[in-house]
């Protein structure tokens, strides 16, 4: 029988493991942390100066800035969790409305304390000089989180708002499941809309009008499909199997039409297909190197850099002493053999080593370069500081390709021939001697793998596509010079890799749209890449370390413990009574969760 | 008896072993020439070892950070340059601060210095933990490269936070008057800077009550248990997870006064002065054999020494211009070599489990 849990403001009596009503103690400290941890968010967000920036941007015109969106994020996310939490710990998932009232006040003071952290900033800031120590402290800031109303009126509307939101989240915890979905779809998909919108048509953000539409049209929608999506796909499968193969194969020719079009927006949106191509091509030759192989390889960029420079050397009329001036289609095997060997060079002797000294190896490897490549030593060939101007273009017949447009196709097929080859290795006899690899070297070793050979294949191929990339680039930019080649593009390409998923194709692509399509529609944030890069990856490793669109293998191998101890938990939950399993409650989501308290 | 030979030396290990002798004849010759043309004169190679090793001192402060970690939890704290350079930063306030209150003058140096130097070692402390309480406890169980990925995560927001928090400015630090200028070593009759003294003196202090530390205290003898065997050691009654709070005070502590003593060098702060010194401690911990505490010391003191004489010594005489542009590679080049040719390092390393 399950048992009743109510909240109580006193202590509550000795447990009685007989009375079917369990009473406990209202958890403050649930809703304090949680307001704490978002408050401390939003003042860390407010002194970096993402605010202060973002508020130039509107979603709603004349309500809502992108600034305060940045300020309410982490207020959504402690009331959320507050709410969530206190439900939690009552095991009331299936009936919240029995302690409503907690929630609603467990949401409120989540709020509360959120925004009286955001006050105190102010507080502070307009008593103190904070500006001597944080350099975007400014009295706009002050302006921006009172709402432009002063001192002691803005930070009380400050307040109001904190418990507002929490008590409109808890409001929103306590509908039913399908209404609830809806609603939130339609709230995400607001700013969305409203940034891409001000994205393409410089500045303006959505009407109130506008967005209450899409918030009716979008969770309508949503409402529908949750309850019709069951009939739908039904009918799907008792199509004949031909006219099932053919809906499949319209939708991929219109996904191609649509990717092979996307150049046409206009010449910026192109310089950002092309980046994200680049990215695309480098990650996905990564991915073999870290996600199949898993040898952690922090000196990508050095082969990047090599394409790059042979390219230029060979086609730029500069460079005099190779006697050659070839063209880009001439140069470009090159530019991939030069990479590709030397992957080998560096490969043969750290490939012994053991991961984390391998990092570091290839990491200094990537740096040896830069450095080379910008001394005065090789000036004479490679141009030192003052970089190679004037590289070749392709050309296809009489077509050369000389703008971002145009460009956009050659290393549209690199990518798709990379892909290609990626997925045909894979699941090949060297794909799978990759994966044993990664999983257990002696045991690989053991079944009798190549180690070296393995090992060296992966690290040669993602050169040679990394050297691909780097010619790619350095036509686009027509000059490259060394400081393009820092350890912090490895670092973005790593990235990529990771937040797509390691191992799989399909999330290298998403993972270079996000980070490198994301930061271009959100230009505010340009200075904030790096910041949010490293939080991304930490917080990809804590939370997901499998990756947005994870492959199938990776994600049993990293959950495996976590479904382990579900089981266990679950086990357990079954055999304690109701008031053990109260005060250790489960989250649904898997043990992981627990640990950030 | 031939092909039992070729049986056991590789292609592989003979291009290896080609390629170290022809690094060590570049060396040689190098060496030599450099030497042969005098170009440069006695006291300016005294002048150079002795900045190598007050820079080599500061690497080994750092490189005991790598070392301690790794010892005990089989990872790189990439994030250990953020740690280096948090201390100084935020102790740069305090030395503003100091130094308008006149302590920095004739008489009261120390103390003021002292300050800086506590608040700089208690910030850098405090970041360490936090690292190793948020980003690293709760993947003690991971795969082995996800602490590693997060490392290098952390490093870079912190990195950046500094960037957006305090700007991309460089912050010179206060200078102290009473050490600006020479005096001779007590005793001797050779020049040196006075902070290069305080340094050197001040470092090996520190060095020598870590060892100290780790050899004859309980806590340090724990701490050996750990990175010995960490369940076995949990079984004879040692709170691992304290241990590892210890492990990272230590090394956060001692980057932090390393912090310091780089700013005495080179009187300014900036968000990304820890990469490189950073990076140059981790092959000193290398060196000298990681999860080996007097091999990281030595090994700091070598690479110091190496970075500071090397680009003169030995890429003069091959005539490469301007070889000081050349330092950094240099360091990676040396890392690069020690892992290749002598992975366990020069004094061998210290690891209950090799190839963990």
């Amino acid at each position: 029988m399950q048992k009743r849990i109510r909240f109580s403001w006193a202590a509550p009596s000795p447990p009685d493991l007989a009375a079917t009503d369990q009473v406990l103690p209202f958890a403050w400290s649930i809703p304090v942390l949680s307001g704490v941890i978002g408050g401390s968010i939003a003042v860390f967000l407010s002194l970096l100066g993402m605010v202060e920036v973002s508020s130039g941007r509107d979603i709603i015109s004349d309500v809502l800035s992108m600034g305060q969106v940045l300020v309410l994020l982490p207020l959504i996310y402690a009331t959320y969790r507050s709410v969530n939490q206190t439900a939690l710990l009552a095991c009331v998932d299936q009936d919240k409305k029995r302690i409503a009232p907690w929630l609603f006040l467990a949401g409120a003071l989540a709020g509360l304390v959120s925004c009286a952290l955001l006050a105190l900033l102010v507080l502070i800031g307009t008593t103190v000089d904070l500006q001597a120590f944080f350099v975007r402290a400014s009295p706009t800031l002050y302006d921006l989180l009172t709402l432009g109303m002063g001192v002691p009126a803005g930070l009380l509307v400050l307040l109001a708002i904190g418990a507002l939101v929490g008590i409109l989240l808890a409001a929103v915890s306590l509908l039913p499941g399908q209404l609830r979905r809806s609603i939130v779809l339609g709230m995400v998909l607001i700013p969305v809309v409203a940034i891409l919108h001000s994205t393409l048509f410089s500045g303006s953000g959505l009407s109130l009008l506008a967005a209450v539409i899409i918030l009716l049209l979008v969770g309508g929608a949503s409402y529908l499909w949750s309850s019709s999506q069951d009939t739908v796909k039904e009918r799907v499968a008792d199509l004949s199997p031909a006219r099932q193969r053919n809906m499949r194969l319209g939708a991929w020719v219109a996904a191609g039409l649509i990717v092979l079009a996307l150049p046409l927006l206009g010449a910026y949106p192109a310089d950002i297909l092309d980046m994200i191509g680049l990215y695309a091509l480098m990650g996905l030759g990564l991915n073999i190197v870290v996600g199949f192989a898993g040898l952690l390889d922090l000196g990508y960029v050095a082969f990047f850099a090599l394409g790059a420079y042979t390219l230029g050397v060979l086609t730029s009329p500069e460079i005099l002493w190779t006697g050659v001036t070839l063209t880009f289609w001439q140069a470009l095997p090159f530019a991939v053999g030069v990479s590709t060997l030397a992957g080998i060079i560096l490969g043969v002797p750290v490939l012994g080593m053991r991961g984390d000294y391998l990092a570091i190896v290839t990491l200094g490897f990537g740096e040896i370069i830069r450095l080379v490549f910008l001394s005065d030593w090789l000036k004479p060939y490679i141009g030192g500081s003052n970089g190679i101007t004037r590289i070749a273009k392709p050309a296809i017949g009489p077509i050369v390709l000389n703008n971002q447009q145009g460009l956009f196709y050659p290393i549209l097929v690199g990518c798709l021939v990379v892909a290609f080859i990626s997925l045909r290795s894979k699941n090949s006899r060297l794909g799978r001697a990759w994966m044993a690899v990664r999983e257990d070297e002696d045991v690989a070793q053991a079944m009798g793998i190549d180690l070296v050979r393995t090992k060296l294949l992966a690290f040669a191929t993602g050169a040679a596509f990394a050297g691909l990339a780097g010619a790619f680039f350095a036509t686009k930019l027509t000059s490259i010079y060394p400081h393009s080649f820092h350890l912090l593009v490895s670092i973005n390409v790593l990235c990529v890799v990771i937040v797509g998923g390691m191992g799989s194709i399909p999330g290298v692509v998403v993972g270079s749209l996000a980070l490198v399509g994301l930061p271009e529609v959100l230009r505010e944030f340009s200075e904030y890449r790096l910041l949010m890069y490293g939080a991304a990856l930490v917080l990809m490793m804590l939370n997901r370390p499998e990756g947005l669109l994870p492959e199938a293998r990776r994600r049993l191998e990293l959950h495996e413990a976590d479904e382990e101890l579900e089981d266990y938990a679950a086990a357990e939950l079954e055999t304690l009574p109701a008031t053990a399993a109260a005060a250790n409650p489960v989250p649904p989501g898997g043990l992981t969760e627990s640990g950030d308290q | 008896m031939l092909q039992r030979l070729r049986r056991r030396v590789s292609g592989t290990m003979v291009a290896m072993w080609l390629i170290g002798l022809a690094i060590l004849a570049v060396v040689v010759v190098g060496t030599i020439r450099t030497l042969a043309s005098g170009a440069y004169s006695g006291a300016e190679w005294l002048d150079l070892s002795i900045y190598g090793i007050a820079q080599g001192s500061i690497y080994a402060l750092i490189a005991l950070g790598y070392t301690l970690v790794y010892g005990i939890l089989r990872m790189i704290n990439f994030a250990h340059s953020e740690v280096f350079m948090s201390g100084p930063f935020i102790a740069y306030f305090a030395a503003t601060a100091v130094d308008d209150a006149g302590l920095l003058e004739d008489q009261n140096w120390v103390f003021g210095l002292l300050i800086v130097m506590l608040v700089a070692m208690v910030v850098s402390t405090t970041v360490a933990v936090l690292l190793e309480r948020i980003a690293y406890r709760p993947l003690r169980r991971a795969p082995r490269l996800v602490p590693l990925i997060t490392a290098i995560g952390a490093s870079f927001f912190l990195q950046y936070t500094f960037l957006g928090l305090f700007g991309s400015g460089i912050r010179g630090y206060p200078e102290i008057e009473a050490l600006k200028g020479r005096m001779m070593i007590p005793g001797t009759s050779i020049p040196i800077l006075r902070t290069q003294l305080l340094v050197i003196v001040a470092a090996m202090l520190m060095l020598a009550i870590l060892y100290i530390f780790v050899q004859r205290t309980k806590v340090g003898k724990a701490m050996q248990a750990v990175s010995e065997d960490k369940d076995a050691a949990a079984l004879m009654g040692i709170d691992v997870d304290r241990i590892i709070v210890v492990t990272f005070v230590v090394g956060g502590a001692l980057a932090g006064a390393a912090g310091i003593f780089y700013v005495l060098l080179f009187h300014q702060v900036h968000f990304f002065m820890g990469f490189f010194p950073g990076l140059k401690a981790f092959t000193a911990a290398v060196l000298g054999g990681i999860g080996n505490v007097t091999g990281a010391m030595l090994g700091g003191l070598f690479l110091g020494i190496a970075e500071s004489l090397f680009p003169n010594l030995v890429l003069d005489g091959l005539g490469i211009p301007a070889p000081y542009q050349l330092k950094d590679a240099l360091a990676f080049v040396l890392l690069v070599l020690i892992l290749i040719f002598r992975p366990s390092g020069i004094l061998g390393e210290r690891l209950a489990v090799k190839k963990a």
